[in-house]
C-alpha cells in the first residue's frame, strides 16, 4: 500500500492538491454533463412542442415574477401516484425551449405541468383574483391586480430574440416571422375576434414540422382570456400561458415504440 | 509553528509537525473500519455502474446488465395497477354505462371511482359533492341543462361545453339582446320581470309574456310557443320556471343576463381522462342529483 503512503505528499503541496481536485471535479463533470449534449434520448422525439407564442411568454414572466414557482411544480415524476393524478410524466422535450425551467419538488400548490386545458379561462381568472372563491379550502393568495394592470409588452421583441439566443437560434429562428410580428401576434391572441390564421400557422408549422397534416393546429388559448375585452391585461397573459402548459404533446398518439426509444 | 515531525514516546507515533503554543499534533492513520468501508464503498460504485444505466457513450448510454431503468419500471407499476383493476375495468369498457348502473359490483367500483376523479377534477369548478358556484352549475340537483341521463352525462364530460378544440362540443349561445339592440331597455326589464315571476311560480299574461313566448320560449321551452319556460334541452336552453340560476336569480341579475349574457365553458376530458374513467364519473355525478 505505498500508493496509499504517497497521498501525504498531495496533501501537503498546495499545488499537487489543487491539480488534483481540478482533475476529480473536471471527471465528474465530464462523466455526468457533457455526454447529455451529444446522448440522443437526453431529449425525447415527440411532436408538438414549439416555443411559447408572445403572449404566452409575457404570461410565463408575470409567473415568474409572482413566484407562482414557489409553491408550484411543473414536473411530473415517473411514479404510478402522480400518473394517476396528474397524466403523462413530463418530458425533457416539453421543457426544452423554457429559460429558466420551471420543475421543482416542492409542492404547496399541486404541479401545474398539465394544468392547460383542465379548467375554463374564467376559472383561472376566478381564481387568480380569489382562489377560495371557487376552491374554499385554498391557502393559495389571491392576485387580484393581475387583472387590472396592462401588460407591458413593448419589449416583447426583444426578449423573444435574447431568448433565441440563449436557445443558440434554434427557439424562435426556426418560426417564421415571430420576433417581426411579436406586438401582431401577442395582441391578436388576446383580442375577440382577431385575425389570427398566421399566428396559428406559424406556431403550428413549427410545433408539427414539415409532415404537419394541414388540419393540424397547435393548441392556444385565443381571445378574451379575463372577462374583460377591453384591455390586455397581465391576466390574459397569465392565463394564455396555463392553458397551454402541458398541452403541447398529444400522448394519446405516444406508443409503446416510442416510449422504448426514449430510454436507450 | 511547522517543525520536523518528531517520534511521540507515549503513542509510537510520528507528530504531524504541527506545533502551537508547545501543542503538537499527531499523525494518527484512520480508523481501519472507516478505511474499509471507503473501499467497499469503491468496490460497490463499480458493481452498481455495471448494474445499472450509468458510463455515457457518444448517442448513448450503456444500459446496465440488469436492464433496469426508472421509466420502464414505472410501465411495469402501471401495468401491474391496470391487471389489478382489470376485473372491474374490462367490465366497464365493454359494458353501456347503463349497464354499470344496473350491476350492484360495477356500481359500488364506479361510485368510489367517480368519487376520486371527481374530487380532482370537477370539484374546483362544479364544489365538492355537485354545490355548484356563481356560473357553474350544480349537479346536486333535478334541473339539467344539457340533460341529466347517463349518456347525455358522458357526452358532456366527454367533449365539454363551448370548448374551442372539440368538434362535438355542446355549443349554445343566448342573443345579447340588449347589446344587439333586439329589445330596448324597457322591454328587457319588462320580460326580465317575466322570467322572474316566472320562477316564483306567478307568472300572468301581459306584455312579458308576449316578449318572452316571442323572444326566449323557443330556447326556454320544449315548446317552441309555450310561456311555460320548463327548459330546452335539445338546445341547451335551461328551465327558468324555478329558483335555479347560472348567473343569479335577482331581477336585476336577470336584466343583466338578457342585456348581454354570460357564456361558461366547461373543459372537454376525452383524452384527459380514459372512457373507462368517464363512464366512472358519469355513474356518480347521476348519483349526486335527480338523474333523468
Amino acid at each position: 500500500m505505498s500508493l496509499i503512503k504517497h497521498h501525504e505528499k498531495i496533501e501537503t503541496n498546495v499545488f499537487l492538491l489543487v491539480v488534483g481536485i481540478f482533475v476529480t471535479v473536471a471527471v465528474g463533470g465530464l462523466v455526468e454533463i457533457v455526454p447529455l449534449f451529444s446522448i440522443k434520448s437526453t431529449i425525447e422525439t415527440v411532436r408538438g412542442v414549439r416555443p411559447y407564442t408572445p403572449l404566452e411568454l409575457a404570461g410565463r414572466d408575470i409567473y415568474v415574477r409572482e413566484g407562482c414557482y414557489n409553491c408550484h411544480s411543473q414536473m411530473i415524476r415517473p411514479f404510478r401516484d402522480e400518473i394517476e393524478r396528474y397524466g403523462h410524466y413530463s418530458l425533457a422535450a416539453e421543457s426544452k425551449f423554457d429559460h429558466p425551467f420551471q420543475w421543482g419538488s416542492k409542492r404547496t400548490g399541486p404541479d401545474l405541468a398539465r394544468v392547460g386545458g383542465k379548467y375554463s379561462n374564467d376559472w383561472h381568472t376566478r381564481h387568480l383574483i380569489d382562489p377560495r372563491s371557487v376552491v374554499p379550502e385554498s391557502i393559495m393568495p389571491g392576485y387580484p391586480h393581475l387583472a387590472q394592470r396592462p401588460l407591458s409588452y413593448d419589449g416583447i421583441a426583444a426578449h423573444m430574440a435574447t431568448l433565441d439566443v440563449v436557445g443558440r437560434g434554434e427557439t424562435y429562428t426556426p418560426v417564421e416571422g415571430a420576433i417581426e410580428n411579436a406586438v401582431a401576434d401577442l395582441e391578436a391572441q388576446a383580442t375577440p375576434d382577431a385575425d389570427t390564421d398566421a399566428l396559428v400557422a406559424r406556431y403550428s408549422d413549427v410545433a408539427f414540422g414539415p409532415d404537419r397534416a394541414e388540419d393540424e393546429v397547435t393548441n392556444m388559448a385565443l381571445g378574451d382570456l379575463d372577462g374583460n375585452p377591453e384591455m390586455i391585461t397581465e391576466m390574459d397573459a397569465l392565463v394564455a400561458y396555463l392553458q397551454v402548459l402541458g398541452t403541447m404533446v398529444d400522448f394519446t398518439q405516444v406508443d409503446d415504440e416510442s416510449r422504448t426509444e426514449w430510454i436507450r | 509553528m511547522a517543525s520536523k515531525p518528531e517520534w511521540d514516546e507515549i503513542t509510537g507515533r510520528k507528530t504531524t509537525g504541527h506545533e502551537w503554543d508547545g501543542i503538537k499534533e499527531l499523525n494518527t492513520p484512520l480508523p481501519r473500519w472507516w478505511v474499509w468501508v471507503f473501499y467497499i464503498c469503491i468496490a460497490w460504485s463499480v458493481v452498481y455502474s455495471l448494474a445499472y444505466p450509468s458510463w455515457p457513450a457518444m448517442a448513448g448510454f450503456f444500459n446496465g446488465v440488469t436492464g433496469w431503468n426508472a421509466r420502464s419500471d414505472l410501465d411495469d407499476q402501471l401495468d401491474e395497477a391496470r391487471a389489478a383493476r382489470s376485473t372491474w375495468l374490462t367490465q366497464i369498457a365493454a359494458k353501456d354505462v347503463g349497464a354499470v348502473l344496473e350491476d350492484d359490483t360495477l356500481r359500488s367500483y364506479a361510485m368510489r371511482g367517480g368519487e376520486v376523479l371527481f374530487k380532482e377534477n370537477c370539484a374546483p369548478c362544479h364544489q365538492t359533492g355537485g354545490a355548484g358556484a356563481y356560473g357553474y352549475p350544480t349537479l346536486a340537483d333535478d334541473e339539467w341543462i344539457w340533460g341529466g341521463t347517463l349518456d347525455a352525462i358522458v357526452t358532456t364530460i366527454r367533449h365539454g361545453v363551448r370548448d374551442q378544440t372539440n368538434d362535438d362540443t355542446r355549443f349554445s349561445e343566448m342573443t345579447a339582446f340588449g347589446e344587439w339592440e333586439i329589445l330596448t331597455p324597457e322591454e328587457i326589464d319588462t320580460v326580465a320581470g317575466y322570467v322572474y315571476d316566472l320562477s316564483h311560480g306567478r307568472a300572468s299574461e301581459g306584455p312579458g309574456q308576449d316578449l318572452f313566448v316571442q323572444h326566449c320560449a323557443v330556447c326556454h321551452s320544449p315548446d317552441a310557443k309555450s310561456p311555460e319556460g320548463n327548459g330546452n334541452l335539445m338546445l341547451g336552453g335551461p328551465p327558468l320556471n324555478n329558483r335555479i340560476f347560472l348567473y343569479g336569480g335577482d331581477r336585476e341579475d336577470i336584466a343583466a343576463q338578457v342585456y348581454k349574457p354570460q357564456h361558461g365553458v366547461m373543459p372537454p376530458w376525452e383524452g384527459r381522462l380514459s372512457d373507462e374513467e368517464i363512464k366512472q364519473l358519469a355513474v356518480y355525478v347521476y348519483s349526486l342529483g335527480v338523474g333523468q
